[in-house]
């Protein structure tokens, strides 16, 4: 198994040094094809990776994981690191393995692929941080009281 | 209100539906003026696209009054008048901050349950499937605008509507292309297609300086306005020999410059191509691959293409082409080309060759489908 990186033992608070040297910290190597491709069941997950085109301090403010990133705590490990070619920040995110999936609502969101529901949270922060906003869909025709015409 | 709604393959219906709402805080609600119909529409009308529902309001293209205005909006107001561009941007992702709205990262809406995919070709535009991430669109009384700042500029008071409306997909497009092919004063630029887009991106060659604009089609309407309203040469491919009068046109060297506005057959259906119906031949790109001059530039426009076959990569490697393309243009040349038709340099009302009450919505769509007496583009007004 890969060993978990020094980032997500940390936990959703990071100190400035941290995140300051989260190339060199957080560098953990990644696997080859799916998990449990090489007959490792219990592999960790693929990690999902999203750039955002700001500065690693504000994807991570303080140092510490951003919202919904942080409702995650203790489901999946972080890593961080600063974009080639002045691209702003690479947030990467796996499910922890051995972690009970997620119950509940987002269970019922993500189903039995927790992948998902780590792929929405990173677009979620995303556009939180490069739109100010997370963009909701129209609302539906059903969320609504049918008009006749 | 009422909006013009996709029923069923080839079934329109103008219907009631709920008003939009502010849904963000950088929208706006906007009182549609003018719509028009546009051909990316046409693979919807069709019932190609797998995730379109009965009651998805179509619309692409549209220009309206701003009456409602989110928290998050900076630069506009009640009342302002406004034409919306074609892509949803949010003008803070590195796509947008490079020039390339069409590409915003977050221009598609979060749905539960949804995939996040980083490049829909469906997010981050007006009449598209809300399931695949699309708004609705502005054959309606009133349209949610998102990324309002970004997404909706003010018309100038000497642009009218049937001018403006143009200015939220087809002129910024027919400029683009004409900026990717890198036209420049002296160029020969052929354009195939004489529709909306192809016409004003003869005219944008035109104000880019380029010596001659030949455009090809056989619609002997739309080759006439091309040349009327885009000082460019006719070419009808069923007179001419058109490779023989391109080179003619350039001395032997082939157009610097080739466009291929023809627009995208809508992609086969799945069982069609499990039927042994495999995509289409791109006649007009092929032609305007071995036409192009060497080191020429090759523009293909459209933004329903799925696949092609018997594609000539042979002679664009041995020649050396560029091969540039769009689907939808981007947001930044919009104010430009607002300030062209405050000039005159660039007029676009005769493109609305039907103008029509929204509640004939499904008419001018059949209208606009089957180019049915002279149909360029059908604007309707709600």
């Amino acid at each position: 198994m890969v060993p978990m990186g020094r980032l997500a033992r940390a936990g959703p608070a990071l100190g400035g040094a941290a995140l300051a040297g989260a190339t060199r910290l957080l560098r953990v190597p990644r696997r080859g094809g799916r998990p449990g491709a090489d007959g490792d069941a219990a592999g960790p997950a693929r990690w999902e990776v999203v750039t955002v085109d700001r500065p690693p301090e504000q994807v991570l403010p303080d140092g510490r994981w951003p919202e919904p990133l942080r409702r995650l705590d203790g489901a999946v490990e972080v890593r961080v690191r600063p974009a080639p070619g002045d691209r702003g920040t690479e947030l990467a995110a796996r499910p922890l393995a051995g972690v009970t999936p997620p119950t509940g609502l987002a269970a019922h969101l993500v189903g039995d692929d927790p992948g998902l529901l780590v792929r929405r949270t990173l677009r979620q922060i995303k556009q939180r941080v490069e739109a100010g906003e997370v963009l909701r869909a129209d609302r539906s025709a059903l969320d609504r009281p049918e008009v006749h015409g | 209100m009422r909006a013009l709604c996709w029923v069923a393959a080839d079934d329109l219906a103008v219907r009631e539906v709920p008003d939009p709402e502010l849904r963000n805080e950088r929208d706006v609600i906007v009182r549609v003026r003018r719509s028009a119909t546009c051909g990316g529409d046409l693979p919807l009308l069709a019932g190609r696209h797998p995730l379109l529902r009965p009651g998805d309001v179509l619309g692409a293209e549209f220009l309206g009054e701003v009456v409602e205005v989110g928290p998050g909006v900076r630069r506009h107001r009640a009342g302002d008048r406004v034409v919306v561009g074609a892509s949803v941007a949010c003008g803070g992702c590195w796509y947008c901050r490079q020039g390339l709205h069409s590409c915003c990262d977050n221009a598609q809406a979060d749905l539960p349950g949804a995939d996040p995919d980083w490049a829909r070709s469906d997010a981050g535009c007006f009449g598209r499937p809300r399931a695949a991430g699309g708004f609705a669109g502005g054959h309606a009384e009133y349209v949610r605008v998102p990324y309002a700042d970004v997404s909706a500029f003010r018309v100038p008071d000497a642009v009218d509507d049937d001018r403006a409306v143009f200015a939220a997909d087809v002129a910024p497009t027919g400029w683009l292309a004409a900026e990717l092919g890198a036209v420049r004063p002296g160029d020969v630029v052929a354009i195939w297609g004489a529709g909306a887009v192809g016409q004003l991106t003869a005219r944008a060659a035109v104000l880019r300086g380029a010596a001659r604009v030949l455009v090809v089609d056989r619609h002997e309407q739309r080759l006439r306005m091309a040349e009327r309203h885009s000082g460019a040469e006719p070419l009808d491919y069923r007179r001419s020999d058109v490779a023989a009068e391109l080179r003619d046109s350039s001395g032997g060297r082939g157009p610097d410059v080739c466009v291929v506005a023809v627009g995208t057959p809508p992609p086969r259906s799945r069982a069609d191509r499990f039927g042994g119906q495999h995509a289409d031949r791109p006649d007009a790109l092929r032609e305007a691959v071995h036409a192009c001059r060497k080191g020429g530039v090759v523009v293909v426009l459209g933004t329903a293409g799925g696949f092609v076959d018997a594609f000539p990569l042979g002679a664009l490697t041995e020649r050396r082409l560029t091969l540039r393309g769009v689907g939808r243009p981007d947001l930044r040349d919009v104010p430009m080309l607002l300030d062209r038709m405050a000039r005159d340099e660039l007029r676009t009302e005769h493109l609305a060759t039907h103008r029509l009450p929204l509640a004939q919505g499904p008419e001018g769509y059949a209208l606009f489908r089957d180019r049915a007496d002279g149909c360029v583009r059908a604007v309707f007004t709600p």
